[in-house]
């Protein structure tokens, strides 16, 4: 391999990384993070510094409706502008993988402070102990009340979180509805988690949504013996989570959601087999399960590139990042989550407890012409300054460009993405009916962001 | 067109009253002295009622309802609603999307009607909302729904500034959007949807063309606009068979008065329009609509509004509806009360499994997952 294309393959790999495990980069930015080396980049990736957020003040002044949101309406610019700008990708990318699996909906909370204290509260677990965030989550106000535990007790258990705990967000059913655990486990949890509930605090503003709390209430409490998953004893919600992270069934459905959300829509038994291990291993670390996804072979592998549908929220961040342009919290950066909705992922409020649907089901004929229409407008958009950076770097070159090597240079420049053969040809063609790129001639802009427009309506751009 | 249920196959135009319509001040108890006491600042009187009985009136905005109604092709439904009522826009009219009120569900009652009627998904076109984003009403899976903003911009790239050069770049679109025999990449799939998406977009963008009428819609009025676009639409004969647009804001907490009228001249003026569009384009007889809201307000007023409340009005219209009023007035003594609101006596979802059978002409168990008791609503 020649120093060139080792280069370029590097390029290629940081940038792979970092639309899986963000939302993808500038092309400037892979440079930057091609020169820290791969495994160097993924270790920074999965340290986010845990300091509160230093533009808080700022966001919160442009966004007034927003401190102590009311609705998810009000809660949204708050995290479209982290996407939006952050510089810890994975920090977020943990957040919305968790936000869909440990799924609670906007519209029966109705309650946009809560939304954003769980999407903190996967910020500052989400990378931890599987266990740890269970444990958390199940003292979270806004999921007590949206799967009723809130209703449950001492005398009359609601089997609603208890049932979800095991099926949806633990250890999962099969294709034929069965699971590693039976009716009356799900019945034992239920009475493990009576007498947990939530109350409200005082609100800091007059008309204000009130604060939850978590609140154990031990008088309606059920602390009699249970038998759960075979062990018995006067089990606690907190015994409950405990076993339930340590069976193999929770350790495989993890293993088997962090596969379809970081690595591939097409699961793959054995990589899914090995990281069922590191799960056990590991004590259900997420950390190091991300580790060994991104420093595997696998993950390395052409065999998984592109090879996952962008979610809306992947497509919108990532092409709207592309641009650079959000320097003060304003309608630039809220306007995107509208946008995201448009496409299908309403954030903050997924359709249900299943949270969503991931993979080819986000792209429908609707939501196809919006994903083109948007994406094509950011990169049109020759005053934001990353769009001019992309487009100086198409035209660096002092030599006339083929329609290959323009093609390629437009690609490299939107982060080093790439194409299948058969869309990369018909774009050649494109090109090639104005003859070779000079980028000394006045319309070379217009052909450089038509050729970006093209490329990011394609088939293969609505992949990550 | 092929009969079911002993009755023609008909396309619903669906109609959304979004924020939550104000029962009391659409369809007026206007005899009743507890209303007025309810609704010291809000009672409409006189000249703000158009009395269709000697208990009900519509309000004065709604001139051309009435008219519908005295030929017969209105049927009002009092009192409707589903039980244990929700008071959150969000999950009320997720309730009224997917039928459910028990459960969240991801599908929309009207989505999964689509996969019926068009199992294999030939027709891009079968379903087509005016608006952007899909209403979950519609969503569901593997089902492909047009979302239209305006017929003439709608497609690719209609937004782009400076595109000078759309059509080459369409062009290259459309021969990268060809589905491939074998598998690989980009799936079959997406460029299947791809094709449809496109060429659904085409067939759209030309139904202004193939429309002609003499029917001049308010241009200053968002929900005439939309009604204009699905009589084009229907005019092309595209297969369609569900349309859906949307009108408010009818969260109506102040300036009710105000607000509540305008939105409802609005809404009977596009009516009014479309209705006489639809039979000069003799499909009086075909086209059914329906118009429903999230939930009613409460019975008191709160000064200058009325805040969320439940049980509702909802409308069906069509030459082949069988018109009138279906359902009770609601009672409005304070024992008669629902935690301050109306109870209902109608379930949503009998209207649902009437639409679905009668004028869709598909099996409703499927869809609403119980068996409700039809309505008899349609004529023929």
């Amino acid at each position: 391999m020649t120093t060139a294309t080792s280069a370029r393959t590097d390029v290629s790999l940081i940038a792979h990384l970092l639309r899986r495990a963000g939302f993808g980069v500038t092309r400037d930015q892979i440079d930057a993070y091609t020169a820290k080396g791969y495994e160097e980049t993924v270790e920074e990736l999965l340290h986010p510094k845990q300091e509160e957020a230093a533009d808080q003040d700022l966001l919160d002044r442009y966004f007034i409706a927003s401190v102590e949101a009311r609705s998810v309406g009000h809660a949204d610019p708050q995290w479209a502008w982290r996407l939006a700008t952050s510089q810890k990708p994975l920090e977020e990318k943990i957040a919305l993988f968790w936000h869909s699996l440990l799924a609670v909906g906007g519209v029966k909370l109705d309650h946009g402070l809560e939304m954003l204290t769980e999407i903190e509260l996967f910020r500052r677990v989400g990378l931890g102990r599987f266990q740890n965030i269970l444990i958390e989550i199940s003292r979270n106000p806004g999921m007590m009340y949206w799967l009723d535990n809130q209703n449950s007790h001492k005398n009359a258990p609601n089997e609603n979180y208890g049932r979800e705990l095991l099926e949806l967000f633990s250890m999962g059913i099969d294709d034929l509805g069965g699971g590693a655990y039976t009716e009356d486990d799900v019945k034992t949890a239920a009475r493990a988690f009576t007498g947990w509930a939530s109350r409200p605090t005082p609100p800091p503003f007059f008309l204000g949504p009130f604060p939850m709390e978590f609140n154990f209430d031990s008088s309606d409490h059920d602390d009699g013996e249970k038998t759960f998953l075979g062990e018995t004893g006067n089990f606690n919600g907190e015994d409950i989570v405990e076993i339930i992270a340590k069976q193999r069934a929770t350790a495989r459905f993890i293993a088997f959601r962090l596969y379809l959300f970081f690595v591939a829509d097409e699961p793959n038994e054995p990589e899914i087999e090995r990281l069922t291990d590191v799960f056990q291993e590991t004590n259900g670390d997420i950390r190091s399960l991300l580790r060994s996804i991104f420093n595997s072979d696998h993950f390395k592998s052409e065999e998984v590139r592109f090879r996952k549908i962008k979610s809306p929220a992947e497509l919108v961040f990532g092409t709207a990042r592309l641009t650079d342009r959000f320097d003060i919290p304003d309608m630039e950066s809220s306007s995107l989550a509208n946008q995201a909705l448009f496409m299908g992922q309403h954030l903050l409020n997924p359709p249900s407890v299943e949270g969503w649907h991931e993979g080819e089901e986000w792209v429908d004929s609707g939501s196809l012409i919006e994903r083109i229409n948007f994406a094509s407008g950011e990169v049109g958009r020759t005053d934001a300054p990353g769009i001019q950076r992309m487009i100086e770097r198409v035209g660096t070159s002092n030599d006339l460009l083929d329609p290959e090597e323009f093609v390629e240079a437009c690609l490299d420049a939107l982060g080093s993405i790439d194409l299948g053969d058969r869309s990369k040809s018909v774009l050649m063609d494109h090109a090639s009916q104005v003859g070779p790129f000079d980028s000394d001639k006045p319309e070379s802009e217009e052909r450089t962001v038509e050729m970006f427009q093209l490329i990011v309506s394609t088939p293969d751009y609505q992949y990550c | 067109m092929p009969k079911n249920n002993g009755h023609q196959n008909k396309n619903l135009v669906v109609i959304q009253l979004s924020g939550g319509n104000d029962y009391l001040n659409t369809l007026v108890p206007y005899q009743d002295g507890l209303y007025y006491d309810f609704r010291p600042s809000m009672g409409l009187k006189g000249d703000d009622v158009i009395p269709i009985n000697d208990k009900c009136a519509f309000n004065s905005n709604m001139g051309p309802f009435k008219t519908l109604f005295d030929q017969n092709k209105m049927a009002v439904m009092m009192g409707i609603g589903y039980p244990e009522p929700n008071r959150s826009h969000f999950r009320s009219m997720d309730i009224w999307h997917t039928a459910e009120p028990f459960t969240s569900s991801s599908e929309g009652w009207l989505g999964k009607a689509n996969s019926l009627i068009d199992p294999d998904g030939k027709n891009p076109v079968t379903t087509v909302n005016f608006g952007r984003g899909l209403p979950r009403a519609l969503a569901s899976q593997g089902v492909s729904v047009a979302s239209v903003g305006a017929l003439e911009s709608y497609g690719l790239y209609t937004g782009l500034a400076g595109a000078s050069n759309r059509d080459a770049m369409l062009d290259t679109v459309s021969r990268i959007y060809q589905p491939m025999a074998d598998g690989g990449f980009p799936s079959r799939r997406i460029l299947e949807t791809g094709r449809g998406a496109l060429d659904g977009a085409d067939l759209l963008r030309e139904a202004p063309s193939s429309y002609n009428s003499n029917v001049e819609y308010p241009e200053d009025n968002p929900i005439a606009q939309s009604l204009k676009g699905i009589a084009q639409v229907m005019s092309a004969e595209l297969g369609t068979r569900i349309y859906y647009a949307a009108h408010g804001s009818f969260d109506t907490h102040t300036n009710e008065l105000v607000n509540h009228a305008l939105l409802w001249d609005q809404l009977s003026k596009a009516v009014e329009c479309f209705w006489d569009d639809v039979q000069q384009q003799g499909k009086g007889n075909e086209t059914v609509i329906w118009m429903f809201s999230e939930f009613g307000r409460r019975i008191a007023d709160n000064g200058t509004g009325t805040d969320h409340g439940s049980g509702g009005v909802a409308f069906v219209i069509g030459d082949s509806v069988k018109g009138g009023l279906y359902g009770d007035y609601p009672k409005l003594d304070l024992s008669e009360q629902l935690e301050g609101d109306v109870h209902f006596n109608t379930d949503f979802r009998q209207v649902y499994s009437t639409l679905l059978e009668d004028v869709l002409g598909i099996e409703s168990e499927p869809v609403l997952k119980q068996k409700f008791n039809k309505l008899d609503l349609v004529k023929n």
